[in-house]
């Protein structure tokens, strides 16, 4: 994951999102926000808990929390403002990552966690799928994505007039990629995810199932719904 | 301590031998006073049949010789009749008892003696006194007060010297516990409290105390291993890292150049980062900081999952992917640390697999009820000297290294096994590599502390 797309956002106007960045190491922060607002988002920084208390606002779209900080770390932080009845999605980043850890976070709040170190594009893809879920409740039962329909209660799949059948685990997958349509999916958020698994194989296992994906929703019709975005990972995409 | 354990045994040994000494005295008096009493009764029958004279007769006839009855009859006026004391020894009134010191001939010599009489009065005023010589009674009862005082002394003297000896024994046992917490404190963990063998309070609290050092030793060892290792394993690949960037400055190099050199570092802090977390894992495995938190993982179901993962990148791979897997295993551990076990096989069966090989993945129970995992790949396989050395941190096999890879996936599947006190055993798959990872049988209870302390893996030699 070595190039950072950025041009992913100039298909997807008006996904722009004010995201608030809570983190000690001024650096580090630096590159976060330049990489968030180069993808078109507008980024305020805090330096720690007690700041963002002050600095959060409902405008807020997302927040991306470091769970270690002087003053008031990212769990108080977040435990306070869930108290104060903010429901702004909340990132944990952290240098902690064992499962414990992990677990502690979403406890105290948290809807998603990544452990550093991590890719740049991992973080705008995981930023970017929060703040879709902020907008979009997940009580729907029919999803689409252009000419795609996945049925959620029939648990039935088509492709215009042509019923697509799937594996229980690809059912998922695709109905992974259908939440996020337009929006990049890393693999190690596949992995999290679909599989709910939390390490990484060095081998290319998801390229795999994604590529027997395609060939069921894709394969034979005109346009091509699951693109690769290089260097990041996947995106259910309808064209215009 | 030793002075209340004496006072205590001098306490118990006074009330004991006080108490036979006031009933042998109450007794004896009892016998001395009831033998008055038949005595006076006798004595009042004949008065009463034979009158005075009578009277008279029988208590001289009584008084003869060396009896220890004493009889005294007088008229009203106190004088005497008969019997064998000569005066009414001290003022009394009808009725009474009383104690009194006589002068009684013994052999030749006359000796002061102790008696115990009553008093009595008959019809027509005559005045009689019937008494028993209690001087034995009163040496007896001298006696055993002086044998109290020497007993008591005695008491005092072995409570307190015995209660000096065990009260020094066991303050100085406990002086040692402290000399020992001591020593380790100024740094010498390999320190520990003498155990005396005899079973007591003071030796199960040393063995206790000494298993906890043991085991906090283990961990300190376990993570001091941890940090040398990554800081050695992590001081080669940092140096490639800066060595790679003073280079490209060296030069005046173009803006492509720039591009390439600062793609490949970027590359290699990636690669970095993975060895870094490769070697964190296997630390926390190897340490076995977190054997507490071993939970009841469905094995089966694990693998399942984990098969149906990689079977698409194997056939992808043109790999004939086969799993065979028993229902309901369970193991006790970490389920995201055997997972990853898992995978880095997997991943090795699918690195190092030729096109139209055979990759499988196979669990069942063996005969001693341990869970066994085997990932088999028809690959080149591991040659037998060989088989050891891979588990070792970053050892590559001449032939594997142009692949890529870290030199870490065996060592962290070595480390999760020995972190659930299991086996892994390499073998000859004819042709490939077999890796069976073998599990110990589940149990619902939690192993107790003293079991958790940790075997090392065994490899066994094929």
């Amino acid at each position: 994951m070595s190039a950072i797309s950025l041009d992913s956002n100039e298909q997807n106007p008006g996904s722009n999102m004010r995201i608030l960045v809570v983190e000690d190491d001024k650096t580090a922060a630096s590159f976060i926000a330049k990489a968030l607002t180069e993808a078109g988002h507008v980024v305020d920084c805090a330096e720690n808990g007690e700041d963002a208390l002050e600095l959060i606002t409902d405008t807020h779209d997302v927040m991306i929390v470091d769970r270690m900080m002087p003053k008031m770390d990212g769990i108080t932080l977040v435990e306070t403002i869930r108290s104060d009845g903010i429901n702004t999605p909340v990132l944990f980043l952290s240098a902690l990552g064992k499962v414990d850890d992990r677990v502690e976070g979403l406890k105290a709040g948290g809807d998603d966690y990544l452990v550093k170190p991590f890719a740049i594009a991992e973080l705008i893809a995981r930023v970017e799928a929060l703040g879709r879920r902020k907008g979009q409740p997940d009580t729907q039962t029919v999803l689409t994505c252009g000419d795609l329909e996945m049925d959620l209660i029939k648990r039935e799949v088509h492709r215009g007039e042509t019923r697509i059948d799937l594996q229980p685990r690809e059912f998922k997958l695709l109905e992974y990629l259908m939440r996020n349509t337009d929006r990049v999916v890393t693999r190690t958020m596949l992995l999290e995810k679909v599989w709910d698994y939390h390490f990484d194989p060095q081998t290319n296992v998801i390229d795999v199932h994604i590529s027997r994906l395609r060939g069921k929703i894709d394969k034979g019709f005109d346009v091509a719904l699951l693109e690769t975005v290089r260097g990041a990972g996947y995106r259910l995409h309808a064209p215009d | 301590m030793a002075a209340g354990y004496a006072v205590l045994l001098l306490v118990t040994v006074f009330v004991l031998f006080g108490l036979l000494y006031w009933n042998t005295a109450v007794f004896v008096h009892e016998q001395t006073e009831e033998t008055i009493e038949v005595e006076i009764s006798g004595l009042a029958e004949h008065y009463r049949q034979a009158g005075l004279v009578g009277l008279r007769e029988v208590i001289d006839e009584r008084a003869q010789g060396q009896r220890l009855s004493l009889y005294l009859l007088t008229d009203p006026a106190r004088r005497p009749i008969a019997g064998n004391l000569n005066a009414w020894p001290v003022a009394t009134v009808p009725g009474d008892w009383i104690d009194f010191d006589y002068r009684r001939p013994v052999g030749e010599r006359v000796v002061e003696h102790r008696a115990h009489a009553r008093h009595l009065v008959l019809p027509g005023g005559y005045q009689l006194l019937v008494g028993y010589d209690i001087q034995d009674q009163v040496r007896l009862e001298r006696r055993m007060r002086i044998s109290m005082i020497w007993i008591g002394a005695l008491a005092l003297v072995l409570g307190l010297g015995s209660g000096l000896v065990m009260a020094r024994r066991w303050l100085s046992r406990i002086d040692t516990v402290n000399k020992t917490a001591g020593e380790i404190m100024q740094g010498d963990m390999s320190r520990r409290v003498p155990v005396h063998g005899t079973d007591d309070e003071l030796d199960r609290l040393a063995r206790n105390l000494n298993d906890m050092l043991d085991r906090i030793e283990a961990l300190m060892t376990g993570l001091r291993q941890v940090t040398d290792n990554i800081a050695h394993d992590l001081r080669s690949p940092l140096n490639r890292l800066r060595s790679r960037l003073e280079v490209t400055l060296m030069d005046d190099p173009g803006r492509d150049i720039y591009r390439t050199a600062l793609k490949s570092t970027m590359e290699e802090a990636d690669h970095l980062l993975n060895t870094f977390n490769a070697l964190l894992l296997i630390g926390e495995a190897e340490s076995g900081l977190d054997r507490s938190k071993l939970l009841k993982v469905d094995l089966s179901d694990r693998l399942h999952d984990l098969a149906e993962l990689y079977e698409p990148a194997a056939e992808e791979a043109g790999l004939i992917f086969s799993e065979n897997i028993e229902d309901g295993l369970c193991v006790r551990g970490q389920p995201d640390l055997i997972s990853q076990a898992v995978v880095n096989l997997l991943d090795n069966g699918l690195k190092y697999t030729p096109k139209d090989g055979k990759l499988e993945i196979k669990a069942y129970t063996d005969d001693m009820k341990r869970s066994c995992v085997e990932v088999s790949d028809t690959g080149p396989g591991i040659p037998p000297e060989d088989r050891v050395r891979v588990l070792d941190r970053f050892v590559r096999l001449e032939g594997s290294r142009s692949s890529p890879g870290s030199g870490l996936g065996l060592s962290l599947v070595a480390a999760v096994t020995k972190l659930h006190q299991g086996e892994i055993v390499l073998d000859d798959n004819k042709p490939g590599l077999i890796v069976r990872l073998i599990f110990p049988a589940f149990t619902e209870i939690e192993p107790a502390l003293s079991d958790a302390r940790g075997t090392p893996g065994k490899v066994p030699q094929k």
